[in-house]
Parts: structure tokens; sequence; C-alpha cells
């Protein structure tokens, strides 16, 4: 009974033998055959939730207070930032930290590193809250976002955060960057005689 | 072939066949063989314990059992007795919660240049999300002249292309810039493999789409639940990104960004955006919280230095390292470096804390951004004593120490790219230890 397959199975190993054998035969000179299908920005306009944060572009309609804010806050967010985002259980403090960096300790949070407010909306809305992603209405994320900023005194207690208005907030750190601009050591290949490594 | 060749191949491997029946379909013999087995198996064990005369050298008990039995099926996984070589994530820097965290290769443990897909470090934003590759999309929009969906399958019928490339995270080394807060070369700079990727050029499918001249920046944006997004300057892109499925020979494992990834040659590792769900072209980055209040280096005066892509050239000894115990004598030591700028060029090796260096051998193949091991035969006399490896890439950048970084970077809380010269310490009793402070 054996025989018939094992027959086969020779025959299929020869064939792969014979394949490596004849290496890559016609691959080459065809170009690549476009696979992709058409697509409209409308079609994507689910995906399409990023934020460019210096201007805004990208921005969507919508408005929310910062006295709402606190309420989605409390109810999404308090649990893992602890209440008024000082800290909680999960994550440290969302609040303070402006004016720090320039210390031995800089204390890093949505007031003092953001360099523009719509980021604080855009992760909100792209990653918030953690365990349910994407969940917040476009009010609840520019609500929240106001209720962050309100608590870090970027903003009044009675803001209304829209696209607009959110743009518009300045925040402390904003000139605070430097592009990339390394290398920015001139290590020099020493052999002997050379300074020690600093540690033990 | 010819037949009567086949045919004796034919009946010589029906013969092996049978003969092989003979044996697992026979209970008594079997039973036999495992007895045979526990006894030789107990004489070596035995010899081990007593530590004494070599005189004869016993056939080992695996010789004298039948082996396990080929299941239907199976994905292989390493020896039981390798059970100990694992991620890890950070001892140093515990978090309260494990979906924002990352784990580390174990950087001693690993032979060769590339690393096993289950040994490749991981960071993730909000977790490991569980993607169907047949619901799997990916678009490529924003300043294209046409904008294009592909599916998995669509994705993998373009000629493939496939490189060996190192991956570092930039946080890699965070720990211990100022303190020797890590034990093991795991920990103070495991967020680091290697591997071979496969998958099709950005290029190919940014041109089908059709790139509009004035854009110059593109968004890459993945389907987990962080929807992680970086903003990638177009020249990049074009040069030498890829799409990639697979690592290693097959598909991506789901922590490495299973079913689809970015794959940036020589940048840090978080813009490789994993699960990748879409390449929207741009004029202009998009400045979000992963490009501002994460990812960014602090530098003097309070500022911060943002889109520092490049991992410098850089290298570790693995091995004496962290936690191993060496004695006096021949010592091989051995290690990794690496550059996201080219090949490695030279490493050299100091055996007495940076005073003098000797050229270490590199072993081939030395590959453009791509892990290169080192090697360099010592004889230890038994004194303490502070080892050290210094990489140089094609560019000639020369790798610097912490010291000569300290002049330029403000060396403070979540420090990037620590690309320093990292010294482990040999103490009498040979016990290696961190010695970066």
């Amino acid at each position: 009974m054996q025989s018939p397959k094992f027959l086969w199975l020779a025959l299929a190993a020869g064939f792969v033998l014979a394949g490596c054998a004849a290496t890559k035969s016609t691959a080459g000179g065809s170009p690549a055959q476009a696979r992709g299908q058409a697509v409209s920005e409308a079609d994507l306009l689910a995906w399409n939730i990023d934020v460019r944060t210096p201007d805004g572009l990208g921005l969507p309609p919508g408005s929310g207070s910062v006295a709402a804010g606190k309420a989605v806050f409390d109810a999404k967010c308090a649990s893992c930032h602890g209440a008024a985002a000082a800290g909680g259980p999960v994550f440290g403090s969302m609040v303070g930290g402006i004016g720090s960096f320039k210390t031995d300790r800089r204390v890093l949070t949505p007031g003092s590193m953001y360099p523009y407010a719509p980021v604080l909306f855009d992760y909100v809305r792209r990653a918030m809250p953690m365990n349910a992603p994407q969940s917040l209405s476009n009010d609840e994320a520019y609500a929240v976002t106001g209720y962050v900023l309100q608590l870090n005194g970027l903003v009044a207690a009675d803001a209304v955060m829209t696209a607009a208005s959110l743009t518009a907030v300045q925040m402390p750190n904003r000139n605070g960057f430097m592009v990339d601009d390394r290398p920015d050591t001139a290590a020099t290949r020493c052999m002997s005689q050379c300074t020690p490594i600093a540690g033990k | 072939m010819t037949d009567s060749k086949s045919s004796r191949l034919v009946s010589a491997a029906r013969s092996e066949l049978q003969a092989a029946g003979s044996i697992t379909h026979d209970p008594t013999r079997r039973a036999m063989l495992g007895r045979t087995a526990a006894a030789a198996a107990g004489g070596v064990a035995a010899l081990a314990g007593g530590r004494a005369a070599a005189a004869t050298v016993p056939v080992p008990a695996s010789n004298l059992a039948l082996g396990r039995a080929l299941p239907e099926t199976e994905y292989g996984m390493p020896s039981k007795y390798e059970a100990h070589v694992k991620r890890r994530r950070t001892d140093v820097l515990v978090n309260r919660q494990n979906f924002s965290d990352w784990s580390m290769t174990p950087l001693h443990q690993q032979h060769g240049t590339l690393t096993p897909n289950g040994l490749i470090y991981e960071r993730h934003h909000s977790g490991v999300p569980d993607i169907d590759p047949q619901q799997h999309r990916f678009a490529i929009h924003g300043m294209v002249r046409k904008p294009l969906l592909f599916t998995m399958d669509d994705l993998m019928k373009y000629p493939s292309v496939t490189r060996f490339h190192f991956m570092e995270c930039s946080g890699n080394g965070l720990t211990d810039w100022l303190k020797a807060s890590s034990k093991t070369v795991q920990q103070t700079h495991g967020l680091l493999s290697c591997a071979q990727w496969t998958g099709v050029p950005v290029s190919t499918l940014l041109d089908e789409a059709g790139v509009r001249p004035e854009a110059t920046w593109a968004l890459a944006e993945g389907a987990d639940g962080a929807a992680h997004a970086r903003s990638i300057p177009m020249t990049k892109l074009l040069e030498d990104a890829m799409i990639v499925y697979a690592s290693n020979g097959e598909m991506l494992r789901p922590e490495n960004g299973y079913p689809l990834r970015l794959f940036i040659p020589g940048w840090e590792g978080n813009v490789s955006i994993k699960w990748l769900r879409r390449i929207k072209l741009g004029d202009k980055p998009w400045h979000l919280r992963s490009e501002t209040a994460r990812y960014t280096d602090p530098m003097p005066d309070g500022k911060w230095r943002q889109f520092s892509f490049a991992m410098e050239a850089k290298s570790v000894i693995t091995s004496p390292s962290g936690g191993m115990n060496v004695r006096p004598g021949e010592i091989e030591i051995l290690g990794f470096a690496w550059s996201g700028l080219g090949k490695i060029r030279t490493v050299d090796v100091t055996l007495d804390g940076g005073r003098t260096w000797r050229e270490a051998t590199l072993e081939e193949p030395v590959l453009d951004k791509c892990l290169t091991r080192f090697r360099l035969r010592w004889k230890w006399d038994g004194t303490p004593a502070t080892i050290a490896s210094r990489a140089i890439d094609s560019t000639g950048y020369v790798q610097p120490t912490v010291e000569e970084i300290r002049k330029v970077r403000a060396i403070t809380g979540f420090v990037q790219h620590h690309n320093g010269v990292f010294p482990w310490s040999i103490n009498a009793a040979g016990e290696v230890k961190n010695a970066i402070a």
C-alpha cells in the first residue's frame, strides 16, 4: 500500500532538487505589476485621523468645554491617571513640570512638553482611553483635551475647545526643540596613552 | 534521473520504511530499548557526579534509545535545555502595566548575527493586536496622484527583496548612563536585534501611487490600539525603506508587526511602524506625541533634539559580560558592533579601562546596517580589569565615550541614543559587572 505514495514522494523530491539547480530563471526584466486598488480619500475617512499639530490641519469639527472634559476624564481616564490627572495607579502625573527643563530633573507632562496643543487632541483621539481607543466622540476628545490643558494652567476654566481655539493655545515648550544635528561628537581612534574611560 | 536509478531509490526507501515500521510497531522491542537507555543514563550521571577517572567515555543514552517520533505536523521549538533563553522585560524601569512596555533580546545567548524571531526585542505602545491577514488593508494616500489600497495578497505578489539589518530602540541603554543600574547585557543593550527582512521596497508602491512633487514627508501609522504614528522624510522612504511581511524566513510574529510593518534600515526602531495600515504623504512633519513628548533627546539649556532618527555606530562586549564569571587563562572576548549609517569598519577593544586599545577580528559577513561580530583572544592574568569595545563605521565615525557625549548633550531623564563605549569590570574573583559608572 505504501509503494505508490512513496514513488510519488521520490518524484516530488526529484522535482525539488531540479528546481534548486535551475536557479532564478525568469525573474527580472519584467516590471512590477501594479496591484494596488484605487481608493478615494472619502473611502479612507475613518482612517484619516491624523492632525498636523503646528497648524491643526486635520482637526475635525466639534467642540468641548473644560467642564465637559472633567466629566469625561473622571469617567474614562482617572482610573489610570488619577483624579485631576495628578497621577494614578498606572500612570504618573500629567500636570506641572513647566519650567523644569532647565533643572536637573525635567518633568514631562503634556503641559510642559507638547509644543502644540493639538498634539494632545491627536493622541487622545488615536490612542485613549487605553482599553477602548478611538471610542471618544470628537466633542469628548476636544473636551478632555481642554480639561488637561486647564489643569496645566494653559486655558481658562470656562474655555471651549474647537479646531480654532485649540490651535491658538500657546504652549510653553513651543520653541523647545531643535532638529537633529548629529554627528555631534568627534571621538578619535586613540590606541595608546588614551584618556581612561569613566566608570569603575 | 534514469528509470533504473529511481527504481533503486524507491526500493531502498521502501525497505528502510518497512524496517522502521517493524521497530515502531513492536512494543516489546521498544520497551527493551527504553530500559537500556535508562541504565545508560544512570551510568553517565554517576560519572559526572564523581568527576572522577575519565578512563572510559560512556556511550550516551541517546545512542541507546529510540528518539522522539515525528509528529504529523509540528512547529519546531528549541530544546528544553534552552528554556532559559528568553526575552525579558526591564528589571530597572518596571512599568505598572505591560501594554506600553518593552522586552529585551538575550544578546549574550545569541549565536551568529541573526536574532531568532521569538527573541526579537519588543516595544509596544498599546499591546499586541491580533490581525487577520485576510482582513488587513494597507493604504497609500495624501499627496499622491492615485490613492491606493492593498490587500496582503496584493503585496505578496510583488517581486520581494530580502535584506539583513539590525533594529535598535532609541531608548536602548536608557537606564545606564550615569549609574550601573542593569546587571546583564540583555538589560543594558537588549533593545537590539538583527534579522533577515523580506518585503517590498516602499519606493515600488509609492511609484505606483505617483508621488506628487510637493510631498517631502510621510506619516506612517499602525493598526494597533495606539495607532502608533511617525513622520518620516520622503528621502529616506525612497532610499531604502521596505514594507515587510516576513523576518528570518517566516511571516512576522504578531509582536513584530504581523502581518505587515514598515522597516527603515539603520533608524530608531519606533519609526519602523508595526501593523502598518497606511502611509500618508504630506509636505511637512506632523509633530505628533511620539516625535515631541517621546523619542526626543534632552539637550543642554532645557532643549530637546527632534527627528534624531539614525542609530550611530555602537558596540558592546557580550562575553564576558555582566553576571558572568571568568577564570584566569585564555578568554575569547566576543561582542557585537553595528551602525545605522553604514558598515562596521573596525572594532577596538581595551583591557585596561581605555588606556590602550587593540584591534579585534571582525567575523564575516560584515554587512551594511547589520550586526557584526567581533572577537579578541585575551590571556587574563587574574588581576582586576575593565574591558570595553569601540566601533568605527564606514563613514569614519568613532563610537564616543559617555564623557564625550556629555560634553554636547544633556544626560538627564529618558536619555535616548546612548551609543557610548560600555565597560564591564572583572574583579579578582572573576565576577563581571556593569562598570558604566
